[in-house]
Order: C-alpha cells, then sequence, then structure tokens
C-alpha cells in the first residue's frame, strides 16, 4: 500500500514536471516576443481587465487553500469536511472559469481575438498591429491552456467527489486525494505566473 | 568458436503456463496490461513502421542510381524522404529499444511483477497506434514533403501537403513517450526487489532512466511547438513567420531543444543493451559499473545543452555557436567512457562469438566512427562546409542504425529466447548480422566521402562525378535490406521450429534470466532477493567451463 502511494505521488510530480516543460515552451516564446517588441506587448496589455484578473488570482488562490484543507480533511478521515471542502475548490474553481469567459467574451467583442476577427488598429507607429496581435494570440493560447486544464482538474475533482460520496478513502488510502490536489495547485502556480506576465505589463 | 553449452534442463514437457499461452483471443492481447504482452504489441507495431520506412529509402536509393531525376517526380522524392525520417525517428527508433525491450525487460530485471502503472503502460500503446495511424494517414492521403524536422515558415505557410496530420500524429505519438517514460522512471525508483539497490542495477536499467529523463523532459516541448506550427498554419496567424512578426529561429530552437536530446533516446537505450551483451559474451563483470552508469546520466543532462549546434548556419549568434559548440565536445566525453569501458571489458575475457555479441561488436565500431564524425560537425568551421550535406547524414546514420538498429537486433537476439522460450537459428544469425554489417558501411560509408566533396543531402538529381559513390550505396542498400529481412524471416520461423531452451541459455547473470521461458503472468513464483551486484560472471564462468 505504501510502495502504490510512492508511487502515485512520484508519478503525479513526473507528470507535472512535463507540465512545466510543456509551458515552459510557450514561455519561452513569450519571453522571445516580449523581448522583440516590447511597446506592443505593453500596450495590448492595457486591453486587458487587470482588476478582474486580480479577482481571479484571489478566488483560484482561494480555491487552492480549499485543495490543502481538503486534503488534510483525507488524512484525518473526516469525510465531510473533505467532501465540503472538494465541493468549495470546485466552486471557485468554477468562479475562476466564468470570469475568465466573461474576459475572453469581452475581449473578442472588443476585436481582439487573432485571425480574421482581429480589428485592433495600432494608434501609434511605435509599434504594429501585428504585434499585438502577437501578444494575443500568446494571451488567448496560455490562458486557454490554463483553462483546459482547469476544466480537466474539475473533471477529477467531481471524481474525488463520488469516491469520497461512496466512502472509499480512508485515513489509510487517499491517494488520489493527495496527487489531484498536487495537480491542482500545479494550475494554480502556472495562472501566478501568468498574471503578472499578461495583465501587468507596463502599468504605471 | 565456442558454444554456450545450456545450464539450465529443458522445460518439462506438458503444458506450464506462461505469459504467451496464457489466453489467445484478440482481446486477451489487446486489453492486455501484462508489461510482456504490451511489449509484443511494440514489437509488432515497430517492425511494420521499420519496414514501411525502409521501403521509402529503397525508393529514394533508386532514384539516386543515376544523376538525373527519371524514377520519380522531385515532389514525391521529398515526400519520400519525409516519410522515412518521420516513420524512422518517430515511429520506430524512439519506441524501439525502450517500448519492446525496456517494456519487456525493465519489471523482470529488476524483480518487480509488472509497471508500476499497467493501465497506463497499455494506454500508451493505443496512444503510439493513435498517432501512427494519423501519420500513415498522412502519407497515404499524399505525404508531406517538410522533411521531419517541420522547418518553418515552409511547413506552417507554404507546404501545400498533408503537413497538418502528419504534424498531429507525431503530437499525439509524443504522449506515448512520455507516459512510457514516466512509468518506467516509477518503476525503477518504487519497485526494484529488495536488496536491488541502485549500484546493483543492470546497466540496461540505468539507460533506460536516463532515456526516461530525456522523454519527461524533452518531449513537452516538441508537442507545444508543433502546437504552434498547427496554430499558424491553420489560423494564420504569426508565430514563426517572419512576415507575420514571428521568428522562424525560435522554432528551431524549440524543436531542437526536444530533437537533439530525443538523438540520445535514439542511443542510450542502445548503450544500455551493449552493456548486458559485452558483460554476457565476454564472461566478465563490466570495467567500472559506476563510470558507465553516470555516463548514461551524463549524457542525459549534457544533451539538453547542445541543441544549438543544428543551427550553427542558422543565423543565430557566433557567441551562442562558440557555446554550443564546446558543450557538444563535452558530451562525446560520457560517450568514450562508455567505448572505453567496454573495450575494457573485453580485455581478457572468454569472448563468446555468438549472434547478439557479433552485433554488439558492431556497434562498438560503428558507434565509434559515428562519435568521431560528430566531432568533425561540432567544430564550428568544419560544419559550415559539410553542413546539410551527406556527411552530416552518414554521421548520424552510423548512429541511428549503425548504433540503434544494431543494438536492437542484438538485443532482440539475446533475449528472444527468454521471449519466446525458443532460440533462433545461430548460423543464419550469424550470417545476417555480417550481412548487414557489410552493407550498412558500403551504404553509408560512401556518403561521408559525397559530403565531403559537396554533394547536399535532400536534392533528387546530382551532377555526374557523384554517381559512382552512389551507385556503392544504392548497393550497400540493397545488401543492407536483404539483412533485415533474413532476421524477418528465422525469427518467425523459430516461433515455431525453434529449438526449445531452459531459463537461462547464454548462461548471463541478471534477475531476468532467473524465471523460467517465456516467464509467467506474474514474472517470478517467489520475489527474488538480491545479494550480489551485477554481472557476476566469473562464477558463471567456472560452472559453464570448470
Amino acid at each position: 500500500m505504501d510502495q502504490q502511494r510512492d508511487a502515485a505521488s512520484l508519478g503525479m510530480w513526473i507528470f507535472l514536471a512535463t507540465e512545466v516543460m510543456f509551458f515552459g515552451g510557450l514561455f519561452a516564446a513569450y519571453a522571445v516576443y516580449r523581448w522583440s517588441y516590447p511597446a506592443a506587448f505593453a500596450e495590448a496589455s492595457h486591453q486587458l481587465n487587470a482588476l478582474l484578473g486580480a479577482a481571479n488570482t484571489a478566488v483560484l488562490l482561494t480555491s487552492s487553500l480549499c485543495m490543502a484543507l481538503a486534503v488534510h480533511a483525507a488524512q484525518t478521515g473526516s469525510r465531510r469536511r473533505l467532501m465540503l471542502f472538494l465541493a468549495l475548490t470546485m466552486i471557485l474553481g468554477s468562479l475562476f472559469l466564468v470570469i475568465k469567459g466573461y474576459e475572453w467574451s469581452h475581449e473578442i467583442h472588443l476585436g481582439l481575438l487573432p485571425g480574421a476577427t482581429f480589428t485592433y488598429v495600432s494608434p501609434s507607429p511605435a509599434f504594429s498591429a501585428t504585434q499585438v496581435e502577437m501578444y494575443f494570440m500568446l494571451y488567448f493560447l496560455m490562458t486557454g491552456v490554463h483553462g483546459f486544464h482547469m476544466i480537466i482538474g474539475l473533471c477529477l475533482l467531481m471524481y474525488l467527489m463520488v469516491q469520497a460520496f461512496r466512502k472509499r478513502f480512508t485515513p489509510d488510502y487517499f491517494a488520489p486525494v493527495e496527487v489531484i490536489g498536487l495537480y491542482w495547485h500545479f494550475v494554480d502556480v502556472v495562472w501566478i505566473f501568468l498574471f503578472p506576465l499578461l495583465y501587468l505589463i507596463g502599468s504605471k | 568458436m565456442q558454444s554456450v553449452s545450456p545450464t539450465a534442463e529443458l522445460p518439462r514437457t506438458g503444458r506450464v503456463l506462461n505469459y504467451l499461452n496464457n489466453g489467445y483471443t484478440a482481446r486477451s492481447w489487446l486489453l492486455s496490461t501484462d508489461h510482456k504482452r504490451v511489449a509484443i504489441l511494440y514489437l509488432i507495431s515497430v517492425t511494420l513502421f521499420f519496414f514501411a520506412g525502409g521501403a521509402a529509402a529503397v525508393l529514394f536509393r533508386l532514384e539516386l542510381m543515376t544523376p538525373p531525376g527519371d524514377l520519380v517526380q522531385p515532389e514525391t522524392y521529398n515526400k519520400l524522404f519525409t516519410l522515412h525520417g518521420i516513420i524512422m525517428v518517430f515511429f520506430f527508433l524512439i519506441p524501439s529499444i525502450p517500448a519492446v525491450l525496456g517494456n519487456f525487460l525493465v519489471p523482470l530485471m529488476i524483480g518487480a511483477r509488472d509497471l508500476a502503472f499497467p493501465r497506463l503502460n497499455l494506454l500508451s500503446w493505443y496512444v503510439f497506434i493513435a498517432g501512427g495511424t494519423l501519420t500513415m494517414y498522412a502519407a497515404l492521403a499524399g505525404g508531406v514533403d517538410t522533411g521531419w524536422t517541420f522547418y518553418t515558415p515552409y511547413s506552417s505557410m507554404f507546404a501545400k501537403t498533408h503537413v497538418t496530420a502528419a504534424a498531429l500524429g507525431v503530437f499525439i505519438s509524443g504522449f506515448s513517450s512520455i507516459l512510457t517514460g514516466l512509468n518506467f522512471i516509477v518503476t525503477i525508483h518504487t519497485m526494484r526487489a529488495p536488496g536491488l539497490h541502485w549500484f546493483r542495477l543492470p546497466l540496461f536499467i540505468w539507460s533506460i532512466y536516463a532515456t526516461s529523463l530525456i522523454m519527461i523532459l524533452g518531449t513537452p516541448v516538441v508537442a507545444v511547438t508543433i502546437l504552434l506550427v498547427g496554430i499558424e498554419r491553420i489560423w494564420r496567424i504569426g508565430i514563426f513567420d517572419p512576415s507575420l512578426g514571428g521568428d522562424p529561429i525560435l522554432f528551431q530552437h524549440l524543436f531542437w531543444f526536444y530533437s537533439h536530446p530525443a538523438v540520445y533516446i535514439m542511443i542510450l537505450p542502445g548503450m544500455g543493451v551493449i552493456s548486458e551483451l559485452i558483460t554476457c559474451f565476454s564472461r566478465k563483470r563490466i570495467f567500472g559499473y559506476s563510470f558507465v552508469a553516470f555516463a548514461s546520466i551524463a549524457i542525459a543532462v549534457l544533451g539538453f545543452l547542445v541543441w544549438g549546434h543544428h543551427m550553427f548556419v542558422s543565423g543565430q549568434s557566433m557567441y551562442a555557436g562558440m557555446v554550443f559548440s564546446f558543450l557538444s565536445f563535452f558530451v562525446a566525453v560520457p560517450s568514450a567512457v562508455k567505448v572505453f569501458n567496454w573495450t575494457a571489458t573485453l580485455y581478457r575475457g572468454s569472448i563468446l562469438l555468438q549472434t547478439p555479441m557479433l552485433y554488439a561488436m558492431g556497434f562498438i565500431g560503428l558507434f565509434t566512427l559515428g562519435g568521431l564524425t560528430g566531432l568533425f560537425l561540432a567544430t564550428l568551421a568544419v560544419d559550415v562546409h559539410v553542413h546539410d550535406t551527406y556527411f552530416v547524414v552518414a554521421h548520424f546514420h552510423y548512429i541511428m542504425v549503425g548504433g540503434m538498429v544494431m543494438a536492437y537486433l542484438g538485443g532482440i537476439h539475446f533475449w528472444w529466447p527468454k521471449m519466446t522460450g525458443r532460440m533462433y537459428p545461430e548460423w543464419w544469425g550469424r550470417l545476417s548480422a555480417l550481412i548487414i554489417f557489410v552493407g550498412f558501411n558500403l551504404t553509408f560509408f560512401p556518403q561521408f566521402i559525397l559530403g565531403y566533396v559537396g554533394m547536399p543531402r535532400r536534392y533528387y538529381a546530382y551532377p555526374d562525378e557523384f554517381q559512382v559513390l552512389n551507385v556503392m550505396s544504392s548497393a550497400g542498400a540493397s545488401i543492407l535490406g536483404a539483412g533485415y529481412l533474413i532476421p524477418l524471416g528465422y525469427l518467425l520461423w523459430s516461433l515455431k521450429y525453434g529449438k526449445l531452451v531452459g531459463e537461462n541459455p547464454w548462461g548471463a547473470s541478471g534477475l531476468e534470466w532467473q524465471t523460467s521461458s517465456p516467464p509467467p503472468t506474474e514474472n517470478f513464483s517467489t520475489t527474488p532477493q538480491v545479494t550480489q551486484p551485477a554481472y557476476t560472471y566469473p562464477h558463471t564462468e567456472e560452472l559453464l567451463l570448470g
């Protein structure tokens, strides 16, 4: 049993290492283009709603706290508290997606979605609309991939909820709660990097 | 020539349950989570891919028999070498030793019942097949002409072929190698038999561990890179295309960040196999165990720091080029350590020239040649001269084919009696090893000269003065092709008619030889206890010869 728990936990850590490398590729692309087009990136960043971004950061951090409390509840064998904190984590995770979805729809409405719908016109000769489009390409891709991870996370939490409801977890067996908790914290940490890099460039 | 006498009694007559006769239905294979059955599934699939990739090579070697382009259209020629590269790299070399021999042997060698995540292991095969099917679809629906490297902006903006499907196939199959690598690392960490601490592990396990590190850290980067190419290609949004504000050099950095370490995925497991073969067939402990073990880790780590040597003429900064050149020389050190240690292991050993050992000897010679010509390419000034010529083609085929394929075939022959319970015909084995060695050198050695005198790679027509060397190369390729078909024939033959073997026909050390051949589904009837370091051969030698 101990061996299985070790294996599950190590497996998740290794999986998260692959995730770091996956996002690392995107962050590398971001770094290269921000270095190439600093003015365009600062201007594009001002198109985002930093207040909503900050609120979402708070929501996600709180959901991580709830997840940590859920793992603790599983360790101590308190099933009701486990289900309560899993539910809170899911509610906060969903709230994050709702706010993010609202931001996206607003930005799409403003014509900031790259491709045929991109209608942004550069107000200054210092940078071109293409460069701003590059920023939004990275913005939508990075937040999109992050949101996709959130949706996967919510499905996993749903699975934990069902298992907890069926009384599958005991203080001796709660490895799934622990490793899915790790995943959830990881997705949170990715956002901690995305928020300043995307929302807070060149703000005065 | 000495021959190995069987040390164990032949299997009892009567039906002993093993992993092969434990169920005959398609379901019992396709839904099996037994690592040995998954290994056989991989063996069959990579063999099919190997011959598909080989068929493409036959066609373009035929085209290159004559200077003008007469057999195929230029577009077809481009599709043929692209198909050959994509299949051989992503669907043969990368899964070959790790997914076939690694899957079969890792649990057996560490005395475990299965891998840590058996269902994930089966899933990885399905993911592999899904990726392979998509890529084969791209090939059959009209092909891809970008080269296996998918360089942008050609691949993302201009190529009119099925780049998206092929790239998606590679993207998907990448997750298969991530899952395999993850499974191996967790298994090696958590499931070793009692007493089997790290420095008693067979060196094959060390090399698989190092390979897995590359798989989990490199593959996600190529996945995201291919994703970006796909987005640029489908939605025409600038990422790598300079006319849209993108940077094509960024693509090359991201691509080679994975694909250079990936060439170590294509050689490290081969080195692990060679360590097993050399010790067994010279009846000696490995010379400098910890040096060989840490050399694997060093190659994996240094392999991540040398990708820029693919880009000396791409326009990256000269200073970056100098650093990458220096680091590339550095990675030769652990590779050379291995070659020296294998050679020292042979010294005063009781050398048996069975088929697997012939492949191992071939590996050492050809890998050394491939490695040394790699130093030419790591030298900035020389690389400018031979970049994108047949010199490069010859160099990496000496490593990939002369190294990895030789090691793979050596390993398949060595563990064939363990996998099937039957011995292959030794005479045919030696003959085909010899044919492959001769055919290989005739194919690729002329290419060093061709490249050095200036023939660029990836061209379907060439000036008349290159013809002699090209004809030699094509002739060698036909010998090599025959050499590969012979083992296919006799290995299949041996499944039914091969001599039955006991648990340890080679008198080899290692836990995998302490269970029956073929092993039972649960691998070992009792968990083995390990009390000795790896390769305790002097003892076995006394048993055999004394």
